[in-house]
C-alpha cells in the first residue's frame, strides 16, 4: 500500500552519525571565544546578602561576570512552552533567593575554562541562610514561603497561590463521585509514591553563542524547542527576537530534559555585552543538580466497585514536588489525569484534583511520560487490584471496559493544558488486538495460572507475571503548531525545511519518508534542514509526543501543494489537461486509457520551470495545529523473579504490543520502545534522588544514579500493531513516550503475583523490597 | 609543550599542558568525534582504542598516550568509508541521538577482533561501560551480533 511509508528506511543522518561526523553543539569553536561557567548554590534556601566580585575580576582572563549586580531581574519561566506559558514566571536568571541545591548565583566568562572556574572561587557571597522545605507532603501547611513577595505571577488565568506554595491546582470531575463512591459497597483506597528522576541524555546541557557579521546574535544550543529558546532569550536578555538566530545542531539525547531554557540566556547575554563568542556546556554533575527533573509524586486513588468487578467511582487525587520553580508544573499535573483517566472510559464518576507545591528541591521539568507516568504507576496497580478482588482475568478486563474507537470520555473535555481540553472521539485504536496479541506472545493466561497455583510456596526465588494498558496523546491539540516548507531543485531533488526537532528519534528522517510517500520520490532526493529560526518555518519543537503526528501533517499538506503544481507544470509541457496526468517514480505521466502515453521527469519539469516557459520555484509553505490529540495505546506484558532473601527483583521477560497508528518507519518506532522500556524498568527498579537532611542531591554521578547497562537489560520484545488514525499522516499516531509508563505498574503487579505483597514506593529498591516482604 | 601523538595512524603534533587528559587534547585539536558525557569514566561517550584496548579518555593523561597508537572512531572508518560495524548500525537503528555510538562502535570493534563470534551475553558484557540512554540496548546487541554474522560468513577482516 505505501511505498516510502511504513518503511525500515536507515536514518538520513545514521551514517554520519556512527562514524562520528556529525557536530553537537560543544562540537562547534570559534575563534576568541569565552568559556563560562555557572556558581550554582550549595544552600537549598537562602538569601545573598552580599555578592564581591571584585577579586575575581581582577584574575588576568575574566572577561566578564554575571549577577544580580549587572542583570536586570526579569521573572519568566524556564519551561520551553509555546506562548503565554502554562508555568507560572517564578525565575529570575541570577536573583539574590537561593532555592534549591543548584541554583544560579553568578556567572563568570573568561579566556579558559579554568581560569573561569578559579574566578567562580574568589568571588565572596555572604548568605543569610533560611530553612529549607524539604517534604512536599508538607508544603502548604509549611511557614517556609518559597517565592515570598518576588512577584511571581501565572502567565495564564489558572489558580495559583504563591503564599500557599502552590505552583499549579487542577480539578476536573465526571458525574458525581463523592455520592458513588459513598454507595460503593467495595472500595479501595491506596497511596502511591514515585519518585524524583533525571533524563540522563548522554549528551549534556550546552550552548555555544558568537555574533555574526551583521551585528546578530546566533546560538547554538542542545535544544528541543528552538523557536521557544529564541523568545525566551529576547525577554530574559532584552535583545529584539529580530537579532537572535538559534540552531540546534545534532543533540545528543532529550527526553524533556532539553525543552527548558536554562544556559541560552547566559551564553547569550556574555556574547551579546562581550561581543564574543560565548560557550557553557555543563558538567554531569550540574546536569542531576541543577537542571529539571521528572516530578516526585503521591497519588491517592480511590475505587468503589461492584462484586462483578465493574468500577462506579474512581478518583485520583494527585500531589506534585514541583521543587524550587513551577517548570510545567501546572501540565505535567493536568496530564496525569488526563492520560490516565480516559483509558476506563466507562466509569461513569470520575474526580480528578491535583496540587504541585514548591519545595527547596531539585525542580520538575518536562519528562518523557509527562505525568502520565507517575499516574499510572497507581493506576495500573488499581485496576490489576480490582481485578485480583473480583477474579477478572485483567487481559479481558482491559479488553471489555478500555476507550474503543468511536468511544469518548468527558475527560478529553475536562483537561487540557492549563485550561480546558479539546472533547475529542477515538477514531482509531488497536489496543484489544495489543491485548490479545501480547498476551499471546507472552502466554499470559498460562504463565499467569502457573504462578497463581501453589509454584512459589516455599521457594526463595518467586516468579510472577504483571500487565498494564496504557495511552497517551500525540500533540497538544488546538495549541501547538508545526509547518513546513519544501522547494523543488533542477535534478529533482527537494529541499524539505522544518522548524521541527530530531533528538535522535530519526524525525528528520519519518518526515522526509511522509514527503516521499506524497510525492512518490525516494527519500534520498530529500535534503532535510531542520531546527534553524532564519532558515526553517515555525514549530513548538519536539516535546508532546508531537513531531510524526504534528508536523508530519504539516509536511504531507506541503507535499501534496508541491505535488499539484508538478502536475500543473507537467501537463502544461505534455500538453494535456492536468487531470489527465499522475506522478510515478519521479515523473508526471498519462493517466491509464489516455490514448498515447506521455512522460517528463521530474528533473525536466523543474528546468523547465526554472528556465523556460511559465517561470516560477516550484514551491510551498504549510502550517498544521491539530483539532485532536489521538491516544497510542499499548498492553505490556512482565515476567519477574523476586528473590525473598536479597529483595533483588529481576525482570526476565517483556512484551509490549504498541498502537501508534502507522508506524512511518517500523525500526524507528521500536526503538522509541524499546528505548523508553529500558527507562522504565530502571526507573522503577533504580532510579531516584537522594538527599541530604540539608537537601543536598547524593546521588550525582551516572554511577551512583545508577543508569542501566546493555548487560542489565532482560529481552525484551516490543509488537507494533497498526491502526490509522485519519487525522494523522498517512495514519501516524506517536509513540515516543506512552511505552515509559508500562514497567511501574507492570512490574508491580507481577510482584504482587509471585509475593501477594504490594509496592506503593517506587523504586522498588532490594531495602524496600525486603521491608514491603516482612511488613 | 609539543607532544607527538599517533591518531588514527596519522603523526599529530599537539601543543599540551602536563595535566591535559587524553579526551581534551583529543576534542581541542578537532577529534570531536570523541564525546564527553560525564568525564567521570563512566558513560564511555569518550572511548577510544589506545593500542587497541578501549579506554576511557576523559581518565588518562595525554601524556600517557604519547608513545602510543590512539584510534577514534574515524580511525575505523569514516562517513565516505565506513567500516562494516558502522554500517550495520546505521542500517539495524542502534543510533538514535547517536552520541554515545562512537564509543560504542569501538568497545563492538574491540569485541569482535578478540572474540569473532560472541554470544548475546558477551556482547552486552563488552559493551557494559557504555551507557546508552535511546536505544534500550536491544539494537545495538542486534547490530554488534549481525555484523559478526556477516563478518563469519564472509570471511570479512575485522579491521
Amino acid at each position: 500500500m505505501f511505498k516510502y511509508v511504513k518503511k525500515a528506511v536507515e536514518k538520513i543522518d545514521g551514517l554520519a552519525l556512527v562514524t562520528g561526523n556529525e557536530k553537537y553543539t560543544d562540537d562547534f569553536s570559534f575563534d576568541k571565544m569565552l568559556y563560562v561557567s555557572v556558581l550554582h548554590s550549595g544552600y537549598a534556601h537562602a538569601q545573598i546578602e552580599e555578592l564581591d566580585d571584585s577579586a575575581a575580576r581582577k584574575i588576568p582572563g575574566v572577561v566578564e561576570i554575571l549577577s544580580y549586580n549587572n542583570v536586570n531581574t526579569i521573572l519568566y519561566t524556564t519551561a520551553g512552552q509555546g506562548f503565554p506559558e502554562p508555568s507560572p514566571y517564578d525565575t529570575i536568571l541570577f536573583g539574590k533567593t537561593m532555592r534549591f541545591v543548584g541554583d544560579n548565583v553568578c556567572a563568570v566568562a573568561a579566556e579558559t575554562k579554568e581560569i573561569a572556574d578559579i574566578a567562580l572561587k574568589k568571588i565572596k557571597i555572604k548568605y543569610k541562610r533560611l530553612k529549607p522545605l524539604l517534604n512536599f507532603e508538607q508544603s502548604d501547611n509549611s511557614k517556609i514561603i518559597i517565592h515570598k513577595n518576588d512577584g511571581a505571577f501565572p502567565k495564564i488565568p489558572v489558580y495559583y497561590d504563591a503564599s500557599k506554595n502552590i505552583a499549579a491546582m487542577v480539578e476536573a470531575e465526571a458525574g458525581d463521585f463523592e455520592k458513588a463512591f459513598g454507595e460503593s459497597k467495595n472500595k479501595i483506597e491506596k497511596n502511591f509514591y514515585v519518585s524524583y528522576a533525571s533524563h540522563c541524555a548522554l549528551e549534556p546541557h550546552a550552548a555555544v553563542s558568537y555574533i555574526d557579521n551583521r551585528g546578530r546574535l546566533v546560538i547554538i544550543s542542545t535544544t528541543q524547542v528552538p523557536f521557544h529558546v529564541r523568545r525566551i532569550v529576547s525577554h530574559v536578555a532584552e535583545i529584539p527576537i529580530s537579532k537572535i538566530r538559534v540552531i540546534k545542531p545534532r543533540i545528543g539525547g532529550g527526553f524533556g530534559g532539553k525543552q527548558e531554557v536554562l544556559l541560552e540566556p547566559i551564553a547569550a547575554l556574555v556574547t551579546w555585552r562581550t561581543k564574543r563568542p560565548a560557550k557553557l556546556v555543563y558538567s554531569r554533575k550540574e546536569v542531576f543538580n541543577s537542571t529539571r527533573t521528572r516530578h516526585q509524586y503521591k497519588t491517592v486513588f480511590k475505587v468503589g466497585f461492584q462484586d462483578n468487578g465493574i468500577i462506579t467511582a474512581l478518583h485520583l487525587d494527585a500531589l506534585e514536588n514541583s521543587g524550587a520553580y513551577g517548570s510545567h508544573a501546572l501540565t505535567v499535573l493536568s496530564n496525569a489525569g488526563s492520560k490516565t483517566l480516559p483509558l476506563l472510559n466507562k466509569i461513569e464518576n470520575l474526580k480528578f484534583t491535583g496540587k504541585g507545591v514548591y519545595t527547596n528541591l531539585p525542580c520538575g521539568g518536562a519528562y518523557r511520560g509527562y505525568g502520565a507516568t507517575e499516574a499510572y504507576f497507581g493506576y495500573g496497580q488499581i485496576i490489576d487490584m480490582v481485578c485480583e478482588a473480583t477474579n477478572n482475568n485483567i487481559v479481558e478486563y482491559y479488553k471489555k471496559w478500555s476507550i474503543k474507537s468511536g468511544e469518548t470520555s468527558p475527560i478529553f473535555k475536562a483537561l487540557g493544558e492549563g485550561k480546558e481540553g479539546v472533547a475529542m472521539t477515538i477514531t482509531s485504536s488497536s489496543l484489544e488486538e495489543c491485548l490479545e496479541t501480547g498476551s499471546k506472545e507472552f502466554h499470559w493466561n498460562e504463565k499467569k495460572k502457573l504462578y497463581d497455583s501453589n509454584f512459589n510456596k516455599g521457594k526463595r526465588i518467586k516468579r510472577g507475571v504483571g500487565m498494564a494498558a496504557l495511552m497517551q496523546g500525540s500533540a497538544i491539540p488546538e495549541i501547538d503548531m508545526a509547518s513546513a516548507y519544501i522547494k523543488m531543485n533542477d535534478d529533482g531533488s527537494f529541499n524539505l525545511n522544518i522548524g521541527a526537532t530530531d533528538l535522535g528519534t530519526g524525525s528528520d528522517t519519518i518526515l522526509a519518508q511522509i514527503a516521499a510517500e506524497v510525492l512518490d520520490v525516494p527519500v534520498e532526493k530529500f535534503i532535510v534542514t531542520s531546527s534553524d529560526t532564519d532558515f526553517t518555518p515555525f514549530d513548538t519543537g519536539a516535546y508532546a509526543s508531537s513531531t510524526t503526528y504534528l508536523t508530519g501533517q504539516a509536511v504531507k499538506k506541503c507535499a501534496e501543494n508541491i505535488k499539484e503544481q508538478i502536475l500543473k507544470v507537467g501537463a502544461e509541457i505534455l500538453g494535456v489537461i492536468q487531470n489527465e496526468v499522475e506522478i510515478e517514480n519521479e515523473q508526471v505521466i498519462t493517466k491509464p486509457g489516455f490514448a498515447d502515453f506521455r512522460k517528463i521527469s521530474f528533473a525536466e519539469i523543474c528546468n523547465y520551470s526554472f528556465y523556460q516557459n511559465n517561470q516560477f520555484q516550484i514551491q510551498a509553505t504549510a502550517s498544521h495545529v491539530s483539532p485532536k490529540s489521538p491516544p497510542p495505546f499499548a498492553a505490556h506484558f512482565v515476567e519477574i523473579e523476586v528473590d525473598t532473601f536479597t529483595g533483588i527483583i529481576k525482570v526476565i521477560n517483556y512484551v509490549a504490543a504498541v498502537d501508534c497508528g502507522t508506524p512511518i518507519n517500523p525500526i524507528l518506532a521500536e526503538g522509541q520502545a524499546e528505548g523508553a522500556i529500558v527507562n522504565g524498568i530502571s526507573y522503577a527498579l533504580v532510579e531516584n534522588y537522594y538527599f541530604s537532611e540539608y537537601g543536598k542531591l547524593l546521588n550525582d554521578t551516572f554511577g551512583k544514579y545508577g543508569v542501566y547497562t546493555a548487560s542489565d537489560i532482560p529481552p525484551i520484545k516490543v509488537i507494533l500493531i497498526d491502526s490509522y488514525e485519519e487525522t494523522g499522516p498517512f495514519g501516524a499516531k506517536s509513540i515516543s513516550e506512552i511505552n515509559i509508563n508500562g514497567p511501574l505498574p507492570a512490574i508491580a503487579n507481577a510482584f504482587f503475583n509471585a509475593t501477594g505483597k504490594r509496592l506503593f514506593k517506587s523504586p522498588f529498591t532490594p531495602e524496600d523490597v525486603l521491608k514491603v516482604l516482612k511488613g | 609543550m609539543k607532544i607527538k601523538f599517533n591518531i588514527n595512524s596519522k603523526i599529530e603534533e599537539l601543543e599540551i599542558r602536563p595535566d591535559a587528559t587524553l579526551l581534551n587534547v583529543l576534542r581541542d585539536n578537532g577529534f570531536t568525534e570523541v564525546k564527553c558525557g560525564c568525564s567521570e569514566g563512566e558513560c564511555g561517550a569518550c572511548i577510544v582504542l589506545i593500542d587497541d584496548k578501549t579506554v576511557n579518555s576523559c581518565q588518562v593523561l595525554a601524556m600517557s598516550a604519547a608513545s602510543k597508537k590512539i584510534k577514534t572512531v574515524k580511525g575505523i572508518g569514516t562517513l565516505h568509508n565506513p567500516h562494516l560495524l558502522q554500517k550495520i548500525f546505521a542500517s539495524t537503528g542502534a543510533d538514535q541521538c547517536g552520541f554515545c555510538s562512537p564509543g560504542m562502535v569501538l568497545s563492538a570493534y574491540s569485541l569482535l577482533k578478540e572474540n569473532p563470534n560472541p554470544t548475546e551475553k558477551e556482547i552486552a558484557e563488552a559493551l557494559d561501560g557504555n551507557l546508552c540512554r535511546c536505544t534500550g540496548y536491544v539494537k545495538i546487541i542486534e547490530a554488534v551480533r549481525r555484523t559478526a554474522q556477516i563478518m563469519n560468513e564472509n570471511l570479512i577482516s575485522r579491521e
